[in-house]
């Protein structure tokens, strides 16, 4: 079979085509031939090194002799990322958040990892970095990056209030129909009359109005402009001193709303402040507003060091209020 | 063949002709003893190994000085500079530090202007003197000429290495062999070492090297550069310049007609022809006496006399050889000389300024160059940058003002950690910053990253946007400073 091209000498397999077309016998480099046994090898240790091979009749697959899943693989990542947050993790465990605060270190960390639980567990009510949510009527759920809080700023204030949640009240103060005819048969009797009978009955339209305008007044800081001092003189002599207090500031260990700011939990129309009057907060009315925070520590929703995390990111937003001028920014 | 300008006028490629010419050469016996190194010589395609003879001469020296330079890159790690590294590039912390100077990656683009100044130069000073580059800089070429001086030394000139690689092994020759393979190693070793010390500290990496306890990655580069420096230099050789080295490829069309380069000049040299002892048709012949000890000291191993080709490194060293044979034979020297094209051709020569492509080079350059410069100068000492807060943009506070917050990036590009202080221009009238009440301390070679809040009385407020700029300030020294121009957002007034 063997012989050899006339021009070049090289051996053919002595096939000839139109004359002069030879079918040389070169062989391949030796690079490449090797290189195509090694490619050849490592198919076939990779294949009994990995799964590789499915079973149709089982369902199952061959597993590979070298154990290797995905699910593994992912672990062993996740297992790095564990050995970086671990040590903060483990610091964080037995501090107090106002220790936290203190740390830099510890609060640079916190507030990235504090992103997370929060657009997981806040923001569907706070919204993204606390701007709060509104629904048709008013705000849904508190702004946290502003300086106003019902139930304190202060770290731990805002540690207690996601662990126990907050349940915001407020009696409804519109009088049913027959207590309604009821105070309208005394009112016209006279101004101290009436006021004897609203503390259990409710106040009137008129001085619903009344009270809900010297409200607003008192946020602008007019509370005490004549055209306001009917309002004045229902807000004093009714219920509503017994929460948001004489000078209408509001109590934190209640909840209740610092109505001489200005800052509106609900809506601060004429006709919002009028309706959250009426209606209350929680009471039971049809028509009162909700404010309602569960408790993340109760049913075992978050644990302890994530709520820390989230009233240190919450206290970053910019509105956390220091305990003591020492404290740390 | 990278050239071939006027192939009309050289010499005509390798082909039968000279195979005829070296069996007549064969024939010619000894004429002189120089034509006996002749029957070596074959057009270079990597099959032989290229045993260049080592002469003196001015190109040699000049060649021995400007390679030298390459002490520098073994010497200059080991620099210190106040305590530190003189010249190192930082890799794991991102710092370039060349004595007082820190650059980050934020001015990295220097380094382009500073690789495109480099491009540019090899290209203007090819365009005016040819392959200057290759000849008497490159590492490819200094280190190939060190591993041959090292191998010419333990095995002796030319000739006898040819007659020692064709020589049945014995002990004499696996001595040789493994000396001069031993120093190899030792040199390509070194180069690994001194090239991974300009990117960690050189006496760590010592210490570490010897205590066997270099990452990985530090084993890897190790290795890579051992073995690049054995087999570029000891076994590759002008092959790399041939068929790896894209520069060369580069360089070669770079030239001109009005480039300088070693020339074998044609109209005093041709037709050569032998050396006789009789005076018989000496007349018609040219200066070339066909001596080849051109051929014979050339490290590519190209005929100079066949024109610029691609194996030319323009080394000059053929120049030596040929003044050399000029001078015993008691002609002028110069056959062979640094000369245009148009020079030898008896065209007039044009000035540099007539030079259009240079002119552009160096236009290119003083770009760059100035680009540089500007940088360095204005490098400052830190950077600022101001993000602020979008979501929300602003936040009404219960006494009715409005507060923006701003995510301050401050860079320290110093050796130290200092303080500073926040201030603002502009903004809105009576506005109060927060959060930089006292001193802010500042990491130095890495950013750091404060929260500032801003804060404004609503009824100052009178446009929705208002710009504002931030400068933050070293405490110690006042000229360490960055300003940052931003936005100061509020409601609708």
């Amino acid at each position: 079979m063997s012989e050899k091209h006339d021009v070049s000498g090289v051996p053919t397999t002595g096939h000839v085509w139109d004359d002069d077309l030879g079918d040389f016998t070169n062989q391949p480099p030796k690079w490449w031939i090797l290189g195509l046994t090694a490619s050849a090898l490592f198919v076939v240790v990779y294949w009994i090194y990995y799964p590789s091979i499915p079973f149709a009749s089982t369902g199952g697959f061959f597993k590979g002799v070298g154990g290797w899943t995905a699910i593994k693989e992912m672990e062993a990542d996740k297992g790095e990322v564990d050995a970086i947050r671990g040590k903060f993790e483990a610091k964080l465990k037995d501090m107090t958040p106002a220790a936290i605060l203190a740390d830099k270190e510890l609060t640079e960390y916190v507030t990235r990892s504090g992103k997370v639980l929060f657009g997981d567990n806040c923001a569907a009510c706070h919204g993204q970095n606390g701007i709060g949510t509104h629904d048709k009527q008013g705000l849904f759920a508190p702004i946290l990056n502003d300086d106003d809080w019902l139930y304190g700023g202060k770290i731990d204030d805002i540690y207690a209030s996601i662990a126990g949640g907050r349940q915001g009240m407020m009696l409804a103060h519109h009088p049913n129909e027959r207590e309604l005819i009821e105070l309208e048969h005394l009112e016209k009797l006279g101004q101290a009359g009436a006021e004897a009978h609203n503390i259990a009955r409710g106040l009137t339209p008129h001085q619903i109005d009344a009270v809900a305008k010297y409200v607003l007044a008192l946020s602008e800081g007019k509370g005490d402009s004549p055209e306001v001092a009917a309002g004045k003189r229902v807000f004093m002599s009714s219920d509503c001193t017994a929460c948001h207090g004489q000078d209408g500031k509001g109590i934190q260990a209640m909840g209740s709303a610092n109505l001489t700011d200005k800052i509106w939990r609900f809506d601060g129309s004429i006709e919002g402040i009028k309706r959250t009057i009426s209606y209350g907060v929680n009471s039971g009315d049809p028509q009162a507003r909700v404010a309602v925070m569960p408790s993340f520590k109760a049913a075992g929703k978050l644990s302890d060091a994530e709520i820390k995390k989230l009233a240190v990111y919450v206290y970053k937003f910019g509105g956390g209020q220091a305990d003591a001028p020492a404290a740390a920014k | 063949m990278a050239s071939g300008e006027r192939p009309d006028k050289v010499v005509k490629p390798v082909g039968s002709e000279r195979v005829n010419k070296e069996v007549e050469n064969k024939e010619a016996g000894n004429v002189t003893e120089i034509y006996r190194e002749f029957e070596t010589w074959q057009i270079n395609m990597g099959d032989k190994t290229i045993h260049a003879k080592r002469m003196p001469g001015v190109f040699r020296t000049v060649k021995n000085y400007t390679q030298s330079l390459w002490l520098l890159f073994f010497l200059v790690p080991y620099l210190r500079w106040n305590g530190k590294q003189a010249v190192l590039f930082d890799i794991t912390n991102r710092q370039f530090h060349f004595f007082n100077l820190t650059i980050l990656p934020q001015d990295i683009w220097m380094l382009s202007l500073l690789l495109l100044l480099l491009a540019m130069g090899l290209f203007a000073v090819t365009s005016v003197a040819s392959r200057v580059w290759c000849g008497y800089f490159c590492f490819q070429s200094s280190w190939t000429d060190w591993y041959t001086w090292i191998e010419d030394k333990i095995e002796g000139p030319p000739h006898a290495r040819r007659k020692l690689e064709a020589a049945p092994w014995s002990l004499e020759k696996i001595r040789k062999k493994i000396i001069k393979h031993f120093i190899w190693m030792v040199i390509a070793l070194l180069t690994g070492i001194s090239f991974s010390i300009w990117f960690v500290d050189a006496f760590d990496y010592w210490s570490m090297l010897v205590h066997f306890q270099l990452p990985l990655v530090g084993w890897v580069v190790l290795i890579m550069f051992f073995l690049g420096t054995y087999i570029l230099a000891g076994m590759l050789r002008e092959q790399t310049c041939m068929w790896l080295c894209p520069y060369a490829r580069i360089q070669g069309v770079m030239t001109d007609s009005q480039t300088i380069l070693p020339a074998y000049d044609f109209n005093r040299g041709e037709p050569r022809g032998k050396l006789h002892h009789k005076a018989e048709g000496s007349a018609a012949q040219g200066d070339c006496i066909d001596c080849f000890q051109c051929v014979q000291v050339c490290p590519t191993g190209v005929d100079i006399r066949e024109g610029l080709q691609l194996g030319c490194i323009t080394c000059g060293l053929c120049l030596d050889a040929c003044d050399s044979i000029m001078d015993k034979v008691g002609k002028p020297r110069g056959l062979i000389r640094y000369a245009s094209l148009d020079e030898l051709e008896g065209k007039p020569a044009k000035k540099i300024y007539q030079h259009p492509r240079t002119l552009a080079y160096l236009g290119i350059i003083l770009l760059a160059f100035g680009g540089i410069v500007y940088g360095l100068t204005h490098l400052g000492s830190m950077t600022l940058k101001v993000i602020p807060e979008r979501q929300p943009l602003f936040v009404s506070l219960s006494d009715g003002s409005i507060q923006n917050k701003y995510e301050f990036k401050v860079l320290n590009k110093t050796d130290r950690d200092f303080f500073v202080t926040v201030t603002a221009e502009g903004g809105v009238k009576d506005q109060v910053i927060i959060g930089a009440e006292k001193p802010l301390l500042t990491h130095h070679g890495r950013g750091t990253s404060f929260t500032i809040f801003v804060k404004a009385s609503g009824d100052n407020i009178k446009n929705e946007v208002t710009p504002i700029e931030f400068r933050v300030q070293s405490v110690e020294d006042p000229l360490i400073a960055a300003e940052y121009k931003t936005k100061f957002n509020g409601p609708k007034p």
